[in-house]
């Protein structure tokens, strides 16, 4: 009964965060663009433009949901679902904190890829059965990057599996002691390119969320809107909210595997604000990248991951094979 | 084999680019057949925002033919203003102020570095970064505030007349276009640094895109297109008109031939853009700014006339035939940017799509002015 209220609890405090996130990282995204771009951002719904997303997501619920004559209607409809349900379940295994996890999986780094890779099935069928070109077109491109970018990903995550030697994300965290030279990134003597690991990692889950400068999915300029070109109202709306349920996953990942997590940088206190504050922070420099920077082209990107994040995830595994066997 | 077995083979695919499409920057089309991410052939389809300015200019007599000139090239809409006005002078051997010239020349100027503005911010914006667009727009928003002082309007000016100009410049336009000079110039090395020298776009512009000079000199592409190609050739130096020859400026040239070197003559141009306006404001002379006697109806001698102007996208020139009557027997208008996209077709073979695109929109195109 106590483990069924603790559930109960749990999903009500994620479903809370989840939509307090997907509403107001929006929010924060276009402030800062605003922000970043000499003007001030939303900011006549409610005070600062708080009330912002509110009013977009009435606006999208209540406009018409129009199938095109050519798409397939199951696919169609399946997509924008499909690209949700994983982003909402992977935040069962993400540890806030050290006593504040919805369910501890001794293998949650496996189930975080497993779940994060049905998001590119999900834009290819979004793209495939929208019956467009632009979409088939970006959807195809979705699939390749994310190919591309979950082997460096991959590769990268085991090196941290083989310095901890446990799956378990909040083993992982466990591990790195408290003070930030414990962390993961800064632990060069598991492997001295550690640092460069976490910007690998980074990188690649920049590609994985699809935002630019690698968001070949959407490619506004080529492709009109890329695999939801066709999608309108809250079909829309859910896969810009699985953009930002993605993005706080990428970066609670990267937070747990590299910076930490729950941990505190300064030996005191350590608790969930660590975990958000790090996570924030990443978040801010995803948006602080995507209106710095212009989008690269689908080769580039393909080229940069084949070509120089791969071969050096693995030079990287086997270094640090080497140091743990050595040392 | 037949092309479309040939095409079967190759399962290629035809993708219509517009005419609502971002990247084409209003209804241009582009009929493209793919060949996976690759263009096989593409074909831009003109005319959706035809409106028969050839025909209203010969139907219409002279004066009432003025607003045309500010729906053109809508971006640069003085530059239009001036080569009428220029073509109708010549016709009627009419000599302007002084003054009146130099005013023209430090609106042209004036709306030549807001078209480049709007052309870079445009540009960064059809590969992927959306900031550089509003730092231009804030700086495009001081030069339309000056020229609403003047002018009367924002955005299709009808400023110029025969023998001179509409309004004269007052001391608020003086001082203020100054203030906006020296606002401005330390923007450009800002713009270089936050865009230009990025990787990214580095990598996007540089290589992408060639256009040979013979390339140029086949289809008649003029302005920053030529002169990104390593050929020394400006109206206002070639053919100069207007006080331009009394004004030092230099015409930027860059070799490469690649949309860097396009954009990187666009950005050059603001820089002498400014230079010509601060020496035509230190030259401004005292004096009238519309000729006496220009008789309200205009009936210009028999013959065949020609006037050209550098505008921001090239050479835009207009030639007239007049029978000696109130209207004109034929107008014809050459528009650079018509010249420049058609060379997209040759030049975008078996380029990928992004490249293409990326090409696309270093001509810098403006769609009314190219259907006309």
């Amino acid at each position: 009964m106590n483990e069924l209220i603790r559930l109960l609890s749990y999903m009500i405090g994620i479903a809370a965060f989840l939509g307090l996130n997907l509403a107001y990282l929006g929010w924060v995204e276009r402030k800062g663009a605003g922000h970043f771009q000499r003007r001030t951002g939303p900011k006549e719904v409610g005070p600062y433009g708080l009330l912002q997303p509110l009013a977009d997501g009435l606006k999208l619920m209540s406009k018409q949901l129009i199938i095109p004559a050519n798409a397939d209607k199951a696919l169609y409809m399946c997509a924008p679902i499909l690209i949700m349900v994983p982003a909402v379940l992977l935040f069962v295994a993400i540890p806030f904190g050290e006593h504040l996890v919805p369910r501890e999986f001794n293998f949650g780094l496996i189930m975080m890829f497993a779940f994060a890779s049905v998001g590119g099935l999900s834009i290819l069928i979004g793209g495939w059965g929208s019956g467009n070109k632009y979409s088939l077109i970006a959807g195809a491109r979705a699939v390749s990057q994310n190919v591309a970018y979950e082997i460096p990903m991959l590769l990268t995550a085991i090196n941290i599996v083989m310095i901890t030697g446990s799956m378990d994300l909040n083993e992982i965290i466990r591990q790195q002691g408290s003070y930030f030279w414990n962390w993961n990134i800064f632990r060069l003597d598991k492997s001295v390119l550690m640092p460069v690991s976490f910007l690998v990692f980074f990188i690649c889950s920049l590609a994985e969320t699809n935002r630019t400068p690698f968001d070949m999915g959407e490619c506004e300029g080529e492709l009109v809107a890329g695999y939801h070109t066709e999608y309108g109202g809250m079909g829309f709306g859910l896969f810009m909210m699985a953009e930002y349920a993605n993005l706080v996953i990428g970066c609670s990942l990267t937070t747990i595997l590299f910076l930490g997590g729950w941990q505190s940088p300064i030996g005191i206190w350590p608790g969930p604000h660590w975990f958000l504050l790090k996570m924030y922070f990443l978040v801010w420099c995803f948006v602080w990248i995507r209106w710095t920077y212009p989008r690269t082209t689908f080769w580039g990107l393909l080229n940069l991951s084949w070509k120089y994040l791969i071969p050096f995830s693995l030079v990287n595994l086997l270094l640090t094979a080497l140091f743990i066997k050595v040392f | 084999m037949s092309s479309l077995a040939q095409s079967h083979l190759r399962e290629t695919f035809e993708l219509n680019i517009g005419p609502q499409h971002p990247a084409t920057h209003g209804v241009l089309r582009i009929k493209v057949v793919m060949d996976g991410e690759y263009i096989d052939r593409a074909e831009p389809i003109l005319g959706y925002i035809h409106r028969m300015h050839e025909k209203m200019g010969e139907n219409r007599t002279w004066n009432q033919f003025w607003p045309n000139m500010g729906r053109l090239d809508y971006l640069s809409a003085i530059a239009y203003n001036h080569c009428y006005a220029g073509l109708v002078e010549r016709a009627m051997e009419i000599v302007v102020p002084e003054r009146a010239e130099y005013i023209r020349v430090i609106t042209a100027e004036l709306n030549r570095i807001q078209s480049h503005l709007l052309g870079f911010g445009a540009y960064i914006m059809d590969l992927g970064g959306f900031t550089p667009l509003m730092y231009a727009m804030d700086e495009r928003e001081q030069i339309l505030d000056l020229l609403e002082s003047v002018t009367g309007s924002r955005l299709t000016y009808c400023y110029f007349r025969f023998g001179g100009v509409y309004n004269d410049i007052d001391d608020d336009f003086i001082t203020g276009t100054r203030a906006f000079i020296k606002r401005f110039r330390p923007q450009i090395p800002i713009y270089h640094k936050l865009v230009t020298g990025n990787v990214i776009l580095m990598d996007r512009l540089i290589g992408v895109g060639p256009v040979s000079a013979e390339m140029c000199r086949k289809y008649g592409a003029t302005g920053p297109v030529l002169r990104g190609s390593g050929v020394n050739y400006d109206i206002r130096r070639n053919e100069p008109y207007s006080v331009y020859p009394e004004l030092d400026f230099d015409i930027p040239v860059y070799k490469e031939c690649d949309s860097m070197a396009r954009y990187m003559v666009r950005m050059d141009e603001m820089v002498q853009s400014c230079r010509i306006i601060e020496q035509a404001l230190d030259k401004l002379p005292e004096g009238p700014v519309m000729a006496e006697k220009v008789p309200k109806a205009l009936k210009p001698p028999k013959g065949d006339f020609h006037f050209a102007v550098e505008a921001a996208r090239g050479t835009f020139s207009m030639r007239t035939v007049s029978d000696g009557t109130n209207t004109s027997y034929r107008m014809r208008l050459r528009s650079p940017t018509y010249s420049n996209v058609s060379l997209f077709e040759e030049a975008s073979r078996g380029m990928l799509l992004s490249d293409a695109l990326a090409f696309l929109g270093s001509l810098d195109p403006v769609i009314p002015e190219m259907d006309r």
